[in-house]
């Protein structure tokens, strides 16, 4: 039977990784993402896990080890945030083209500068190209399930892939919430207890990894990695459905709340949907058409399913916590903009920059958002690309 | 890659190549041919050579070819021409000279 307990957003995911018992995890600590290491060498140090824990002297080095402990043939953890995950940018490409599934916590964290260390989606934005499947969670609950679920879908046969697990800093990590978890036996059976690695470097059979691949080869090699991306939606709602039977919550692609009639949507990522839920039950009250679309998945990203959960709506605002100063829109907008793309045209479709840096997002916010839709429905004069809640 | 021993040509599709670019099986770099690489060629004198072997010793490409204690000659399709053997022969057997 799965316990109710109260844990914050880190210490669920420390837990979680305890009871995935993972054979190597390798970790620098940096804010907000310290606790889930801190939590874990505890558990490592206590005995309650196996695990290899090996401090390292940087990000860099941490993913290195990973990825030499995944090559190994090893069920491998880490978790980081922002500058972290930024130092460990050239090792993210290395894991993911060697096609080595690892699960790395991102408590997303702003990137410099000035420093600053809260929440926004500047670092796990930054690395969407770099070949990891991205999943993103609102809250503890949807931490510590995608974390259970990540094991899964990375190590699945057709996948092989690297998978992050995102939430946001302090507000998801460390504020404390009430989450259901599994029973330590359940997880065994769900992850299994040994990952299944189709090859690896220790074992009977002597195999050479990272060659160098020249002209003739690498493209074939890049091919045969967007195969498994793409393998990886079919994996995810599989692992979903099975995830589903074990507790009873379902997850997708995305979320669709309050979606069947809605004129307005919003779509989100993360910690921001709870509020924007909020805002949304206000304005259905007083019969208002909104809805909201909450993304879990951004790597692979959904692109047909969203064009179809939008394709009734009138307008759509894209929540960007992040800018790629492309001056023309946010990660999220340019993605769903263009999966709307000749599926569903003739939308107004905005976006709108939020929350950078941890600037509070209040439920005023995205109330001006949902009225700014309808404004532009009424008089289809409208700006695509808008920073919402900034000093003007 | 149920098949250890398999053959990647320049014709290998996608779908027929390993992931990541595993190699699963050893020994394979002598099918990778390095020696067009080169653009300084070691030139060898029979006359000159006394067998020290150091060549061999410090060859980084195995590209020394030897039989029963006594150098036979080059193995041109592996020497990238680094020209370390002809640097260190004392007797002036080994010539480096540039690729035509």
């Amino acid at each position: 039977m799965a316990k109710r307990v109260s844990l914050s957003g880190n210490e669920a995911v420390a837990y979680g990784m305890k009871q995935i018992n993972p054979d190597v995890v390798a970790a620098f600590p940096i804010t907000p993402s310290t606790e889930v290491p801190q939590y874990f060498s505890q558990f490592v140090a206590n005995g309650e896990v196996d695990t290899e824990f090996v401090p390292v002297e940087s990000e860099h080095s941490a993913m290195s080890a990973c990825i030499g402990a995944a090559a190994a043939g090893g069920r491998v953890m880490t978790a980081t945030a922002s500058a972290g995950l930024a130092l460990m940018w050239e090792m993210l490409y290395v894991g993911a083209s060697m096609r080595l599934p690892m699960v790395l916590a991102v408590t997303n964290r702003a990137l410099s500068g000035p420093i600053n260390i809260h929440n926004d989606h500047s670092d796990t934005m930054g690395a969407r190209d770099s070949g990891w499947i991205q999943l993103y969670g609102e809250s503890a609950q949807e931490a510590y399930d995608n974390l259970m679920q990540a094991i899964r879908i990375g190590e699945h046969k057709d996948v092989q892939l690297p998978v992050m697990v995102c939430y946001d800093g302090f507000i998801t990590s460390h504020a404390v919430e009430n989450l259901e978890m599994l029973d330590d036996e359940d997880v065994k059976k769900f992850v299994g207890v040994k990952r299944e690695a189709p090859f690896a470097l220790l074992g009977q059979d002597p195999i050479s990894m990272g060659p160098l691949d020249l002209p003739n080869h690498y493209f074939e090699h890049k091919r045969l990695q967007a195969e498994a991306m793409k393998n990886a939606k079919k994996v995810i709602l599989e692992v979903a459905a099975e995830y589903e039977k074990l507790t009873g919550r379902k997850y997708s692609f995305f979320e669709e709340y309050k979606m069947e009639d809605a004129e307005a949507a919003i779509v989100v990522i993360n910690s921001t949907a709870g509020t924007a839920k909020f805002v949304v039950d206000n304005l259905r009250a007083q019969g208002k058409k909104v809805g909201l679309i909450k993304i879990r998945v951004f790597r692979p990203f959904p692109a047909e399913e969203i064009a179809e959960a939008l394709k009734n709506v009138k307008a759509v605002a894209v929540m960007d916590k992040a800018d790629s100063f492309s001056a023309a829109g946010g990660p999220l907008f340019t993605e769903i903009r263009s999966a709307m793309y000749g599926k569903v045209d003739g939308k107004i479709i905005t976006n709108y920059i939020y929350g950078l840096g941890g600037r509070d997002v209040r439920s005023e916010n995205i109330e001006q958002v949902y009225s700014d839709l309808f404004k532009a429905i009424e008089t289809g004069k409208y700006e695509i690309y808008n920073y919402l809640g900034v000093r003007e | 890659m149920n098949n250890r021993k398999m053959n990647i040509t320049p014709n290998t599709t996608w779908r027929e190549t390993t992931p990541g670019g595993v190699v699963i099986d050893a020994g394979n770099a002598e099918d990778f041919k390095t020696g067009d690489w080169r653009a300084m060629r070691p030139v060898w004198h029979e006359e000159k050579c006394k067998h020290c072997l150091l060549c061999w010793v410090v060859c980084p490409d195995n590209s020394i070819l030897v039989e029963n204690g006594k150098l036979t000659g080059f193995d041109y399709d592996h020497c990238k021409g680094c020209g370390v053997c002809t640097k260190q022969c004392k007797f002036g057997a080994l010539d480096f000279v540039p690729e035509e």
